[in-house]
């Protein structure tokens, strides 16, 4: 034990602010130990918020924003905490957290508030934040969590949108719907880049259902899992 | 003979490679000839009653659903037109129009599913399994006669691909592929295969004076051909006759209970088959011959029939006790008139892969079938069928059934030692 906090303190001396081991806590949410995918947290929330793009957006920015505030701040109290109580603790660092990710949003895109209603207080309740916390921030230095608990809200995030950019685009046949920035691709109106009322290529085309239950979702991540696990070298299971 | 082999030898892709194209040669060739594979390791039993031996069985049973789906596919078209309602008036056109529109079904389906399977047996360096016969021979079976190709090729691929080979291909599948795939239309598409609209094939809409919607086949190639030969030929001009509504009798049980039904359709129309619905589920005696031969092929199981049967029965005897709503009040008899009970019960609910292994599985497996089914159709306001959904339901199932079976089987004898 005594070696370790050694070895540690000399790494401390000569270590950039954002060297090797921040890169690599960044970079591996992303594809290599990515919270959905491979560790399959959070799972339930990339079900129900996914149907568009923008509200799934919106959900990855709140996330990436309590991940990373409430790494940081369960690091710095990480001596001070008694063990007995660490979950109580986390929790109200973490509830605190999601109260005014929910007040700001409320104030500053109502909307978007009222489509993701009850999932942005159940933030309190996603695993990913709770397990960093666990298994992260109650170990290391307080930037180093900080950067992690970005990293794991951008895995997280970034699987969210690439589940909602198929589901939009296939379901509803638009692209962030909703914000300013709103596309509308495939549909049977005038407001349409390809109109299929009018269409001679594209009149066959209909909206598929399936995509907007959230059902859809569970497919999606499992064949995400499925090329993940079949691309990822580190991931290739062989049994 | 000879020639054939030599034939064939000569043209073998190299399997390294094209294995894609070798696998396909495989199974081309495995049709005409016994492969010479033989077994490299460990102690085998040969069984003449292999998987292809299986499958083909099930394909011939279903070959009477299909020359009867084909003919009332026309039965049904011409019938909203008013024109040929005896049975063998205009044979000719209505055999040739339902032709017109089970053949792309059918090869759709084959060359998607098929397609599909002979790329992943090629790739996991197999021969191509027989399981898709089956799948490929039910899916156009259950589908209406009317839906868009491109739909029926998303569900097939979908059910092939995500319903069975990410679970690793034939046998290993936990959902009824044919099945799966009719879901997929049903949850993605949902207009296309519920409603009034859909049973009827070669009409713009249900509605009187709606126009017909024939194509190039129709009109040049068949009109031409019947002209030539002087027989009668489809009128481009024809319109849906007043009165006409293309409701299947469940829709009309569900709006106004069993006196609604035969206002329209008679009881003996809907036994032979001869009413609106999927292609090759509405004939039931030809279906009740099917299973018959399935069970005596001894490859359906009658254990799951029956139990279904009394399932079913059970709780339409239920409902009529209860008799809340106009459907409820059906004589629980007639429910087994109309939908598609016998075609779930014959060729779905017994596939061995996903039914219930043990023979007291198969009876509570079967008998929920059946009660499930008829609760759906008789409760459900979205769509007054339920066989597919408690088929799959159960599907989910029949593992868990499978183990308590077991496990209480395995108590009883060590409480018997």
């Amino acid at each position: 034990m005594a070696e370790v906090m050694q070895d540690t303190q000399e790494v401390k001396e000569k270590e950039p602010l954002f060297g090797k081991a921040e890169r690599k806590l960044l970079i591996d949410p992303i594809n290599d130990n990515n919270p959905i995918t491979v560790q399959v947290l959070g799972v339930c929330s990339a079900l129900a918020v996914t149907t568009l793009v923008y509200p799934s957006i919106i959900m990855a920015i709140a996330v990436i924003f309590v991940t990373a505030f409430s790494n940081l701040f369960t690091s710095m109290l990480r001596n001070t905490i008694p063990k007995s109580v660490r979950m109580i603790v986390q929790l109200v660092i973490i509830a605190t957290l999601v109260t005014i990710v929910e007040q700001v949003l409320k104030a500053v895109n109502f909307p978007v508030y009222k489509q993701l209603s009850v999932f942005i207080g159940l933030i309190i309740t996603n695993c990913i934040v709770m397990g960093r916390l666990e298994a992260f921030a109650m170990a290391n230095k307080p930037w180093r969590s900080f950067v992690d608990g970005i990293g794991n809200g951008l895995g997280y995030g970034l699987i969210l949108v690439i589940v909602a950019v198929f589901r939009e685009i296939f379901g509803k046949g638009s692209l962030l719907a909703g914000s300013p920035m709103e596309m509308k691709i495939i549909g049977a109106s005038d407001l349409y880049w390809i109109n299929t009322a009018t269409n001679p290529w594209f009149g066959w085309y209909m909206n598929n259902n399936l995509m907007v239950l959230s059902v859809a979702a569970m497919f999606i991540l499992g064949i995400l899992i499925w090329v993940q696990r079949s691309r990822n070298p580190k991931l290739i299971d062989i049994s | 003979m000879s020639g054939l082999i030599k034939f064939l030898k000569k043209v073998e892709p190299d399997k390294k490679k094209s294995p894609f194209l070798h696998t396909l040669y495989d199974a081309v060739f495995t049709l005409f000839y016994v492969p010479d594979h033989v077994t490299r390791n460990g102690v085998h039993i040969r069984d003449g009653m292999d998987l292809k031996r299986t499958m083909v069985m099930v394909v011939l049973a279903l070959q009477v659903c299909y020359l009867f789906g084909t003919w009332n596919i026309g039965q049904q078209h011409f019938a909203a037109l008013g024109l040929y309602p005896g049975a063998l008036e205009g044979l000719h056109l209505k055999l040739i129009h339902g032709l017109i529109k089970v053949l792309p079904i059918f090869i759709v389906t084959h060359v998607v599913g098929l397609g599909i399977e002979i790329w992943y047996a090629s790739k996991k360096g197999h021969g191509v399994e027989e399981g898709f016969l089956v799948s490929g021979a039910l899916i156009p079976l259950i589908m209406p006669p009317d839906i868009p190709l491109w739909m029926l090729a998303l569900a097939v691929g979908f059910a092939t691909w995500i319903g069975k080979e990410a679970f690793g291909g034939t046998g290993r599948n936990i959902w009824n592929i044919a099945l799966l795939a009719r879901v997929f239309v049903f949850f993605a598409y949902p207009t296309e295969i519920s409603g009034d609209q859909v049973w009827v094939s070669g009409i713009e809409s249900a509605a009187a004076g709606a126009a017909v919607d024939y194509g190039w086949w129709h009109l040049t190639v068949f009109n031409g051909l019947f002209d030539a030969l002087g027989w009668a030929t489809f009128n481009p001009a024809a319109t849906v006759i007043d009165g006409f509504t293309g409701a299947t009798p469940l829709a009309l049980a569900y709006a106004g209970g069993w006196s609604a039904v035969t206002e329209v359709y008679s009881v003996d129309q809907m036994w032979w088959g001869a009413i609106p619905g999927s292609i090759g589920e509405t004939a039931k005696p030809l279906i009740i011959l099917g299973a018959l031969f399935l069970i005596l092929a001894r490859i359906g199981s009658w254990r799951i029939m029956l139990s279904m049967f009394i399932g079913a029965a059970l709780m339409g005897l239920i409902f009529n006790a209860w008799g809340a709503t106009p459907f409820m009040q059906v004589p629980w008899y007639y429910q087994f008139y109309m939908g598609s009970f016998f075609f779930a019960m014959a060729f779905m609910a017994t596939d061995p892969v996903t039914a219930s292994g043990t023979n007291t599985g198969k009876w509570i497996y079967g008998m929920m079938i059946g009660a499930l089914g008829l609760l759906i159709r008789v409760s459900n306001p979205a769509y007054p069928e339920g066989w597919m959904l408690a088929i799959l339901f159960m599907n989910m199932f029949a593992p868990l059934i499978d183990h308590y079976v077991l496990e209480a089987n395995m108590k009883k004898r060590l409480s018997r030692a």
